[in-house]
């Protein structure tokens, strides 16, 4: 019985060094592989140092930092504050638009702006696009994870509507710079509340589809069942967030219990892992949850486009950016939990400091806690349904 | 044979040579269309196109894959067992070889027309285990140990349920000599031993429950014989990079690849031959001799491949656990009861 | 008996899950595929695509609002004032031109193609093209020279201000010594004075302020 529960006092293996977490010099049964930067199946440059034995894991320890790409120190370089979105955006590349919607939110409320409505209706659309299309990549490469190379390319075909979406309204397909402090870049063009509609409903059976050729296929159940499993306690004393968080059973979803921008105007549910093929909690359930989240997407958006008012959208663009000196905390929901927005300001046309709290760093720390005792072919799937990006965790 | 040993030694020698060496030139052409098939009904199945550009929608690009193979450099690592890293995809090839000594192609060719047909495929086959775990031992590399020795332990266990399931086929026909199996089954789809064999309809009726299913459990059991998913574990790409491949390059990567696609079409001839009919027409008499029986081996042999192809994009990889979970307590018990019911039922 | 009912529902579950995930990927065997085979098929983009910058120099009035809004620092602009005498033109859009622009680089390398340049532009001289196959061997090359100066062109531009600026120091040095004189001249016995009324020392300017002068001139 391997006991001792204590974290290593450094997270870096000396030379020389031998690290097992009984802290007894190394038996002949355990053994330290590298899940190196470069693997097939770490989503990006993530090294995990694995302890296992035979092929039970024992420990594992992330290293963190090959995706640095100094955020938060060019924020304070920037000549004024609608600079940084495009750095903001090239955060987490996946989520583009609500790495920007939280930001250009946290200013917004710093200068007390009010946007117009149409504004807001078109923010919310464009989230909710993006959801879809950043859970349509972690399923996939989820998918991938357990073997089903199939299931990857239809989730990137639908992902592909969204994108044509995009860039038919902004003109880019992955980073947009369209959601600026006070309004958006760019209204809506003529064919685009048509065209969405139309995705909505071409997208309702691909779900479906998916469901039937991955989630609920026996041999991916049982890969998935009871793995990983997160408890609801030590997913709050992390602070997961997320579907993470959703899918251990606690029903917090910042859209409606913080409530930012328009959603409380919309009918939807958050929702919440039960259990269903196996524990709380465990991988399965985090995939069921993003299925289920991408239909209510869905559903977000189908109000929102039917009740989405006239305006101007670039009505309350203030020409110059100059908060008072003060400090705000803002966050928001993106596909991969709460991201938040700490932003100081000392009165001038420059942020003088912008942290992010990226979901993803905060995340990724459950991980060794979740897989003592798994197995390496779990360990990829737990690493998977964490679902990371590098360029968030690392900014 | 023997009225050609007026000819002497070294014609004979010649002619034995020549003999054995049909197969290969087979499974030289065969790999080069089934390379081309997966990729291409891969594709299809993910709404892509694959090849397009080497040749007429890419029908050249198994020669530029292998001329590709055979120019790389010939790289083993300082720390390696040279003599075992260079021996083992050697290993695993005559593995596969050996047991097409004893398939049927065709009524007039069978490499070795000996009575022990079957259960010298099944023990010749298990070479192959032998040659993977050279192959990643000797890599001396962690994740190559890994799979070579999952890829042991399963190719062991599902040994059990591939020779029960080729022993109910023994039991309806009354030999293990592969070509006196296909001609037990000639005349027609209805005597196919998956249907029942040529024996009176009440029995028949009787046995065509157990000879499916036992026809499905062979089949599962060929695909983790040859490592395919759901079975692909030793060489599960998104975890163990190549697994026992990882340090192989080249001439002799290409060596492990034909001995994959060599035991594809082995485990799905010896389906074919003692279930499906072999070189049988299902028409009877219609279509039939030795030069259509060749057609109709090789088509079988191909559809069973199609099967492998489609299955293996469509389906997750399983655990090990649940790979030993399946073999011991799910096959190789329902293959009993198959015995037991058989047996009876030959009996009555 | 639980257990024995769970195993074989296992199988039947096993069973009937792979055989509908089969006939999923069989229908879509005979679904078209959905590539298009660039390069002999290309794609036609929306009419916002953000790709390759392009300048109209000959729209530039040289006021240096795409520079400063490049979050990148990848446009460098150099300007030249204008003497009065010289006619610049105007631009399509209206303004009266009035600087010359001897250096506008695009370094597209650095370009995170954000189009934070495309707005502040008073003229609309810059904007997003839809080209994307831009790609060159050597990297030196994707620096964009867009100015039309000649290097005579811009000698003589920097000699004309050098001129002009050297008149107009001259001349503010002839009026501040006739002015010394005058006073000088003009009070003889008076009491020295060390200041004056506002009226007789009227301060001294510098050239007269331009409205069209904008900050960055470098």
């Amino acid at each position: 019985m391997i006991e001792s529960k204590t974290l290593p006092t450094s997270y870096v293996t000396q030379p020389g060094e031998i690290r097992t977490s009984s802290g007894k010099t190394l038996h002949t049964d355990e053994m330290i592989i590298n899940m190196g930067p470069q693997h097939p199946s770490t989503h990006g440059v993530l090294r995990l140092e694995i302890v296992v034995d035979g092929e039970i894991i024992v420990d594992v320890i992330p290293h963190i930092g090959y995706l640095h790409r100094c955020f938060e120190k060019h924020a304070e370089h920037m000549t004024n504050y609608q600079q940084v979105l495009p750095y903001a955006d090239r955060m987490d590349y996946v989520a583009a638009m609500n790495m920007e919607h939280g930001y250009a939110l946290a200013v917004e409320r710093m200068m007390k702006i009010e946007v117009p409505e149409r504004v807001e209706y078109i923010r919310v659309i464009m989230a909710e696009l993006q959801r879809i299309a950043s859970h349509l990549i972690a399923v996939g490469t989820f998918g991938i994870d357990a073997g089903a190379f199939t299931p990857f390319l239809y989730a990137f075909h639908d992902r592909e509507h969204i994108l044509d979406l995009y860039e038919m309204t902004c003109g880019a397909r992955l980073l947009y710079n369209y959601i600026w402090i006070g309004g958006v870049s760019h209204d809506l063009p003529p064919q685009f509340i048509d065209k969405a509609k139309e995705f909505c409903t071409y997208f309702k059976p691909r779900i479906k589809q998916f469901n039937d050729l991955l989630t609920f296929n026996e041999i991916f159940v049982k890969r998935c069942a009871n793995v990983g499993v997160l408890p609801k306690d030590v997913a709050i004393n992390y602070a997961c967030s997320g579907p993470m968080l959703r899918a251990s059973g606690v029903n917090w979803d910042l859209r409606r219990d913080d409530p930012y921008s328009v959603y409380n105007r919309f009918e939807w549910e958050p929702q919440v892992g039960k259990g269903e093929m196996g524990t709380v909690g465990d991988t399965w359930d985090r995939h069921i949850v993003r299925m289920r989240e991408m239909e209510q997407s869905v559903r977000i958006i189908e109000q929102a486009l039917a009740g989405i008012p006239p305006g101007n959208v670039q009505a309350a663009i203030p020409k110059r950016i100059r908060p008072e000196a003060g400090e705000i905390y803002a966050r928001t929901e993106t596909p991969r939990g709460e991201l938040g927005y700490y932003v100081i300001s000392d009165g001038s046309t420059t942020p003088f400091r912008v942290k992010a709290r990226s979901p993803a760093f905060v995340n990724l720390s459950v991980l060794p806690e979740i897989s003592r005792g798994a197995m390496i072919a779990d360990l990829v799937l737990i690493a998977g349904s964490v679902d990371i990006v590098l360029g968030e965790v690392d900014r | 044979m023997d009225a050609l040993q007026n000819l002497g030694v070294w014609a004979s020698v010649l002619l034995a040579v020549v003999w054995s060496a049909l197969p290969i030139v087979f499974i030289l052409l065969y790999a080069l269309v089934t390379l081309y098939m997966e990729m291409k009904v891969a594709a299809h199945m993910q709404d892509r196109l694959a090849y397009m550009r080497t040749g007429w929608h890419g029908t050249l690009q198994p020669f530029a894959d292998i001329l590709k193979l055979l120019q790389k450099e010939d790289t083993i690592s300082v720390a390696a067992d040279k003599k075992l890293f260079m021996l083992a995809p050697y290993v695993v090839f005559v593995g596969t070889y050996g047991a097409f000594s004893t398939i049927p192609f065709t009524s007039l060719y069978i490499g070795s027309n000996i009575d022990l047909g079957a259960f010298f495929i099944v023990a010749v086959s298990s070479l192959v285990v032998v040659g993977i775990l050279m192959g990643g031992w000797a890599s001396n590399n962690k994740w190559s140990i890994f799979g070579a020795m999952r890829s042991a332990a399963q190719m062991v266990s599902y040994e059990i349920p591939t020779a029960l399931a080729i022993l109910i086929a023994v039991m309806i026909t009354g030999s293990l000599n592969l070509q006196e199996v296909t001609k037990f089954q000639e005349g027609g789809i209805q005597n196919w031993v998956v249907f029942g064999g040529p024996l009176p309809l009440t029995q028949k009726l009787l046995l065509i429950p157990f000879t499916l299913v036992t026809f499905l459990i062979l089949f599962i059991a060929s695909l983790a014989e040859v490592n395919r998913t759901p079975f692909d574990l030793p060489e599960a790409e998104s975890e163990l990079v190549q697994g026992f491949n990882t340090e192989y390059s080249g001439m002799r990567f290409a060596m492990f690849y034909l001995a994959e696609y060599a035991n594809m079409f082995l485990v799905a001839a010896v389906a074919v031959s003692l279930f499906l009919g072999g070189w049988a027409s299902p028409f009877g008499s219609f279509m039939s001799g030795p030069v259509w029986g060749l057609f109709w081996f090789v088509g079988k042999g191909m559809v069973l491949v199609f099967l492998q192809i489609w299955i293996r994009w469509t389906l997750p990889r399983l655990r090990v656990d649940q790979l030993m979970y399946t073999s011991w307590k799910v096959l190789t018990p329902f293959l009993f009861v198959c015995i037991f019911a058989v047996g009876i039922i030959l009996v009555l | 008996m639980n257990a024995v009912r769970g195993y074989f529902r296992n199988i039947w579950l096993a069973l009937s899950t792979v055989a509908i995930g089969m006939k999923i990927t069989f229908k879509h065997l005979f679904v078209p595929a959905v590539t298009v085979q660039y390069p002999d098929v290309k794609m036609k983009l929306p009419e916002r695509a953000r790709n390759r910058l392009y300048v109209n120099i000959d729209d530039c009035i040289g006021c240096d609002q795409c520079s400063m809004a490049c979050p990148v620092d990848c446009i460098i602009i150099e300007t030249i004032k204008s003497t009065p005498d010289q006619d610049l033109g105007t631009t399509s859009t209206g303004h009266k031109k009035k600087l010359h622009v001897p250096r506008f680089d695009i370094d597209i390398a650095k370009c995170c193609y954000c189009g934070l340049c495309v707005y502040p532009c008073p003229t609309e001289c810059i904007v997003m093209t839809d080209v994307y196959e831009f790609s060159e061997f050597d990297r030196h090359n994707l620096i964009y020279n867009y100015s039309i100066m000649t290097p005579q062109e811009i000698e003589m531009a920097t000699e004309k201000l050098k001129k002009a600026e050297e008149e107009a120091a001259a001349k503010k040095a002839a009026a501040a010594a006739a002015k010394a004189a005058l006073t000088a001249a003009a009070q003889p016995s008076a009491l020295p004075t060390t200041g004056g009324t506002a009226a007789q020392n009227p301060k001294p300017t510098g050239p007269a302020p331009d409205s069209s002068q904008q900050p960055g001139n470098s």
